[in-house]
């Protein structure tokens, strides 16, 4: 393996643990999903960079080039669809929260 | 080195399955699962540079499409269903 393609892994698996731990230990829903997609997102988009590297030009290296901007998209925007239907819900905010600003917009 | 590397993405994975266990609302453990079919897509990743079987890439785009699709449902689901205030 190369040694880009190494440092992308090492790189990606550390984004991935930042945001799972972020998963765990924050206090809210909101913080939680706001910590966790991006974090993970960005990770796993390292290593399939990391993937098309090793590989090159071939089926493989293109087909992980082509899940980069996929995963991208569908994250995010199941992300943003999920916490929009999760506020719509209902749900509390934590304690700690300083300002509400959807609340405003919404009225 | 690469066993070592799926072994951690393995037990950041087990986080995800601990925070199913304890979320408190059904929106939290939807979280936790759209997280963990992003960390699979990294496991099928590091699954290919291990044992050179081609056709799991195949498997890591199917998995984001479901995941997105799984999530969409679940966030229309919330937004028609409204507590009452």
């Amino acid at each position: 393996m190369n040694n880009i393609s190494v440092i992308l892994i090492i790189v990606g698996i550390a984004f991935d643990l930042f945001g799972c731990i972020g998963l765990l230990r924050l206090p809210d829903l909101y913080n939680r999903l706001q910590s966790a997609t991006k974090c993970v997102t960005l990770g796993t988009c390292s290593i399939l960079l990391a993937l098309f590297l090793h590989y090159g030009f071939t089926s493989v290296g293109v087909k992980a080039l082509i899940a980069i901007p996929l995963l991208f998209f569908a994250s995010t925007v199941g992300a943003h669809i999920l916490i929009r239907g999760a506020y719509k819900y209902g749900l509390k905010l934590t304690d700690k929260t300083v300002v509400d600003e959807y609340k405003e917009v919404d009225q | 080195m690469i066993d070592i590397l799926l072994y951690i993405l393995m037990g950041m994975s087990f986080l995800c399955f601990i925070r199913v266990l304890l979320g408190p609302t059904m929106a939290d453990r939807m979280v936790a699962i759209d997280i963990f079919g992003i960390l699979v897509v990294g496991i099928c990743a590091l699954l290919i540079l291990k044992t050179g079987r081609l056709f799991l890439i195949d498997v890591a785009i199917a998995w984001i499409m479901l995941s997105f699709i799984g999530t969409i449902a679940l966030g229309k689901y919330l937004t028609r269903n409204k507590l009452d205030e």
